[in-house]
């Protein structure tokens, strides 16, 4: 793998590193199963593509972007608790909604952003070679959105906002408005999704349309990977682990489509990223089963 | 003192499956007062704490808290007036989380959440000192995963997270019956000291009629949704048992046809 390439890979870890700390507070922290992001990452692209390409300054849009998703997210909540439409089915509602509204927002498809200043623009005169100048911009914002989840889920709120996920009966009866405390976690969750949605189209040059198509799967793959190297004991090392598996496993898609053995393409990534989940999910069953026959012998 | 007032509670209203849980039911708990509450299975005991918990919305009729009506309050709100030992030892806690952040969650009731962190280092003190007049060893165990913990450990640490902070009443579910005899009684005995120390307005929902006689001041009966029988003061002292077992029967028109009641 060249240098190049693994830059490329650590680049695309940190930045769905944003997703998988989006996934880990909607699936691990309040256990709501959302698909929205599907909808929000592309969302976030589209609003801060448009925004920019008429003018607009990109940090302002980029905060748009991230208002964007959290208000995507916060329509999957509202339909979850107030209309008491199933979790899982209220974000694919929110999600095939987007895919009509990103196409209005952009007006089209797709959005270039050719020769655009972006986010990362003021930071070109630091004398960083181009390669690494967004990974190291990414890895500075990912320290601080780390340490600024850790901050939020270790308060008073978003002790909460634990409790919701794991017993809301008694989070109820400890003083908890669990209802709210979805709505502001499902609009967290997707504030992020939308900031990366936003970086995303920054880096690549534009805002797709598609760009969103799996995107829970790649962050869930993430979070479960994080899982599996780094413990869960505390929140940071949990938040730190999303950051790490969203690293690992674009270091493994990077390696596996660079083996010319393997034969793999481009286009493969979406199968090898939902079989990495497949067996991820299912290692723990198997484990058991392999152990009740080893021991049944 | 805590008012119910002519509460109904139906359940599967308007279907072939329609029951009254709760038949315009009266009672009036002065503050400071123990009531243990008996009853055979779906005789409304636990409809009757979930309806002042605000788990289960009643068809008419009020529920005032010291003068307040909190007949339309959610769950959450009247938190800050009624805490709650669950009859399950899982239902009461966080198992994910640790001890001190359970504890940190509890001593949040009734007061405003914000952005402090929920554990802090004068609050640890707190939670330690609490903890350790438990008797039970956790005191350095404040950074252990609730989970881990036995069930009778589990039920005691309820306890004390449900008067951590002051209520108006607490709501005990039958909250030994998951425990072993032994563990049950310590439990029981913990009850009767924090009730005592903190004269805490106390509604205990029980299966045993002896916990029922041998706790508490005062004892309510419950059959389809109605009190039939409501003993304090000098008469209940003498009461024995068998007595009540033989009005709990007289009451249901036959014979019991299991002992559990008489041996719990």
């Amino acid at each position: 793998m060249s240098l190049i390439a693994f830059l490329g890979a650590i680049e695309a870890g940190l930045l769905f590193g944003l997703v998988a700390l989006g996934v880990f507070i909607s699936f691990r922290i309040l256990d709501f199963p959302d698909l929205t992001v599907d909808g929000s990452l592309p969302l976030g692209a589209a609003t801060a593509a448009t925004l920019i390409v008429s003018g607009v300054d990109p940090y302002l849009a980029t905060l748009a972007a991230m208002f964007a998703g959290a208000l995507a997210g916060l329509v999957t909540a509202l339909l979850n608790v107030r209309l008491g439409i199933l979790h899982l089915l209220a974000s694919i509602l929110t999600m095939i909604s987007l895919h009509s509204i990103n196409l209005r927002v952009m007006g089209k498809p797709n959005q270039a952003l050719l020769g655009e200043a972006t986010v990362f623009t003021p930071f070109e005169g630091l004398g960083l070679p181009f390669y690494a100048l967004t990974p190291v911009c990414l890895l500075v914002l990912l320290v601080l959105v780390v340490w600024l989840v850790n901050r939020f889920l270790t308060s008073e709120i978003g002790l909460g906002m634990r409790a919701t996920g794991a017993n809301p009966r008694m989070a109820a009866a400890q003083g908890i408005e669990t209802g709210r405390m979805k709505m502001l976690g499902i609009a967290l969750s997707n504030g992020l999704v939308g900031l990366a949605g936003a970086l995303f189209a920054q880096i690549q040059g534009g805002a797709d349309i598609t760009m969103g198509v799996g995107v829970i799967v790649v962050g869930l793959a993430a979070v479960i990977l994080g899982e599996a190297v780094l413990s869960t004991r505390t929140i940071l090392l949990a938040a730190i682990g999303c950051v790490f598996g969203s690293i690992l496993y674009r270091l493994a898609v990077a390696f596996a489509l660079n083996a010319e053995v393997l034969g793999l393409q481009a286009q493969d990534l979406k199968l090898i990223t939902a079989l990495l989940v497949v067996l991820a999910m299912s290692l723990p069953t198997l484990r058991r089963r392999w152990h009740n026959a080893r021991t049944r012998r | 003192m805590i008012r119910v007032e002519d509460i109904r509670v139906t359940f599967n209203a308007g279907s072939a499956m329609e029951t009254i849980a709760l038949h315009d039911l009266q009672l009036t708990i002065p503050a400071g007062e123990f009531v243990t509450v008996i009853g055979s299975n779906g005789a409304g005991k636990s409809t009757l704490l979930n309806v002042i918990a605000g788990e289960t919305r009643c068809d008419s009729g009020r529920i005032l808290i010291e003068e307040t009506d909190v007949t339309g309050w959610s769950t959450a709100r009247r938190s800050a007036l009624v805490a709650r030992v669950f009859q399950d030892p899982m239902a009461g806690i966080c198992e994910n989380l640790t001890l001190e952040e359970n504890l940190a969650l509890a001593s949040s009731r009734g007061c405003r959440r914000g952005l402090a962190y929920a554990v802090d280092y004068d609050r640890l003190d707190e939670f330690q000192q609490k903890i350790a007049q438990l008797g039970l060893g956790l005191d350095t165990r404040l950074n252990d995963r609730m989970g881990l913990l036995s069930g009778g450990q589990r039920q005691a640490v309820s306890l004390m997270m449900a008067t951590i902070n002051p209520m108006k009443i607490l709501l005990l579910d039958e909250h030994t019956a998951a425990l072993d005899p032994k563990t049950a009684a310590f439990v029981m005995a913990l009850t009767d000291r924090i009730v005592r120390e903190l004269s805490l307005t106390t509604l205990m929902v029980t299966h045993s009629m002896r916990q029922a006689l041998d706790h508490g001041d005062r004892t309510v009966m419950l059959h389809e949704g109605r009190v039939v029988l409501d003993v304090s003061g000098n008469e209940r002292r003498r009461m024995k048992v068998e007595e009540l077992l033989h009005m709990f029967e007289q009451i249901r028109g036959r014979e019991l046809d299991d002992d559990k009641l008489l041996l719990g």
